[in-house]
């Protein structure tokens, strides 16, 4: 194959792709599909439970678009991290989607998945062995920490993938990999030069996000055996030298390289030149490989369960005094929380946000001001559901009633809900983001097909 | 006396992973590129995010005319007390620093 073509039809299945773009991408004869479905920009709580960020209607609707595609060019569909976050769990809800989207359709399709789970007592095994090292600011972790994990995953690079594309499937369904893997593996089978695959890869990664006009979606990258193209396929949105380059800063600490499985991308000497005033040609770009074949994993675990309240506060007073409303209020509360629930203070947090003051910024923030209005954010974080409820109820009365004096008129707050407490469920955080040595790329991976027929 | 925001044509900040934030601020012109990557040090940057000097770096990609801050996210992504999920709100921090 002399030029591979690679169409992505957004930044991720779930955040919508224009239909007609689609169209207009098919029409160029793409060699393959590829979308992403995932991420940890959302933060923990995906990979926790091992759920989709997205609805199941937006993701079944664009999936059976762009099952569509697949059947009409009869070319490979690929999507990586299934599910947001890509554990088994996610996997099989995609292939459920999947299947029933074939049978709807009358599709008779052969399915190939990469599943990248890791159980616990392998992990806690490889970090006994010292075979798993922390990413620059990861925090400290211990064989506890590892079996605190709700789910942990390895992300894939191009190689699984490239072990599913050699089953023939027609589509496949990875667990979490890396955005540019999806994308290079294909183009990498086809002999183009890695250093172009990765970095084509990386680029398109987040569709038309390269481009102007975002959203969009729908991009096509050809590459050949000298550089890569990319255009975006809506007549709205446009490619230059500037937003595609742009795209290589974007969510990476380093603006000229990029760490993947098996190596790294270095685009130091990569020239960006505009071909027409909608498509930029790339060349120049570099893949080293790495002495060993290394993985990224990501875990994430249990830290509690909370319970948030919101309350408006419209009074000028209030406003004028609110931080020795809120330290008052603090100190008041946690003294009965305590005495009340037999908690020590280490065991539970009630912390308060103020909406239009410096909620978003907290003790960074530069500016002052006097609002119009206060959102009082409570968030009370416990160790068990039944106590951040428990404290969400103590906190209640004083967010509705609180006063700044002893002998002035109790005041009413406003509150938007009843109940004025939401329970929020268990919350996680990120404890693994470590990287792990294989002595082969498919160690820690597993590859299974299925067909509908 | 103008503000950073007024000169430059974007500024962005977004997480890279869960435990760096990343910032890059696009220029219009060389001249500006040049005036704000003398006046925008590592220490004044490391001030406003409370971070050590020794965490944080800056690319200077004169290519692009774009300048590039990396460092440690001011708190984990998702933990307890972060207030920004995808780290993007930081970024205007940055929008009032004055260049002379």
């Amino acid at each position: 194959m002399k030029k591979v073509r690679v169409l992505i039809p957004s930044g991720a299945l779930g955040l919508n792709y224009e239909s007609d773009a689609l169209e207009r991408g098919l029409k160029q004869n793409p060699n393959v599909i590829v979308v992403d479905g995932g991420s940890t920009d959302s933060g923990p709580a995906y990979l926790g439970l091992g759920v989709s960020k997205y609805s199941r209607a937006s993701t079944k609707l664009e999936w059976s678009g762009l099952m569509k595609a697949r059947e009409k060019l009869k070319i490979p569909l690929i999507i990586g991290s299934a599910g947001t976050c890509g554990t088994d769990q996610t996997v099989n809800w995609i292939k459920e989607i999947t299947l029933e989207i074939a049978k709807e359709l009358g599709h008779k399709v052969k399915i190939a998945i990469v599943k990248s789970s890791q159980p616990k007592e392998r992990i806690v095994q490889l970090y006994k062995q010292n075979r798993i090292h922390p990413l620059e600011n990861a925090p400290e972790i211990s064989e506890r920490e590892i079996e605190n994990c709700t789910n942990i995953v390895a992300l894939a690079g191009a190689e699984q993938i490239i072990s599913a594309l050699k089953t023939g499937a027609d589509i496949i369904i990875s667990g979490r990999a890396t955005d540019a893997g999806s994308i290079a593996a294909f183009p990498l089978i086809h002999g183009i030069d890695p250093g172009l695959a990765w970095h084509g890869g990386k680029i398109a990664e987040c569709g038309a996000l390269c481009a102007t006009n975002p959203q969009s979606g729908v991009v096509m990258v050809e590459f050949d055996k000298k550089g890569f193209t990319i255009e975006p396929m809506s007549t709205r949105s446009f490619a230059t030298p500037e937003t595609v380059s742009a795209h290589m800063l974007y969510e990476n600490s380093d603006p000229f390289i990029l760490h993947e499985p098996g190596g790294y991308l270095d685009v130091k000497n990569s020239q960006y030149v505009a071909i027409n005033n909608k498509s930029v040609r790339v060349t120049g770009s570099k893949w080293v490989n790495s002495d060993k074949y290394k993985v990224k994993l990501e875990g994430a675990k249990l830290t509690g369960y909370q319970t948030v309240l919101i309350s408006l506060i419209r009074d000028e007073r209030y406003i004028e005094n609110i931080d020795f409303w809120v330290t008052d209020l603090q100190q008041k509360c946690y003294k009965i929380v305590k005495e009340r629930l037999a908690l020590e203070t280490n065991e539970f947090s009630i912390e308060i946000r103020l909406i239009g003051k410096n909620a978003t910024l907290g003790d960074l923030e530069t500016k002052t001001n006097i609002p119009l209005e206060i959102g009082v954010l409570g968030i009370v974080t416990a160790k068990t559901e039944n106590e951040a409820i428990e404290i969400g109820k103590i906190l209640n009365p004083f967010l509705l009633h609180h006063p700044l004096t002893e002998q002035e008129d109790q005041p009413t707050f406003a509150f938007p809900f009843s109940p004025a407490s939401i329970n929020r469920g268990p919350i996680f955080s990120f404890c693994l983001q470590h990287v792990l040595e294989c002595f082969d790329p498919m160690e820690f991976f597993l590859v299974e097909t299925t067909t509908n027929a | 006396m103008p503000k950073l925001a007024t000169l430059v044509e974007k500024i962005r900040s977004k997480n890279a992973g869960p435990f760096f934030l990343t910032i890059d601020i696009f220029c219009k012109s060389d001249k500006i590129f040049n005036k704000v990557c003398n006046q925008l040090s590592e220490k004044k940057i490391a001030k406003m995010f409370n971070c050590e000097i020794g965490s944080l770096k800056k690319f200077e990609i004169t290519s692009l005319k774009v300048i590039k801050f990396s460092l440690p996210r001011p708190r984990i992504q998702g933990s307890t007390l972060d207030r920004d999920m995808h780290g993007a709100a930081w970024a205007n921090l940055l929008s009032d620093i004055i260049i002379t």
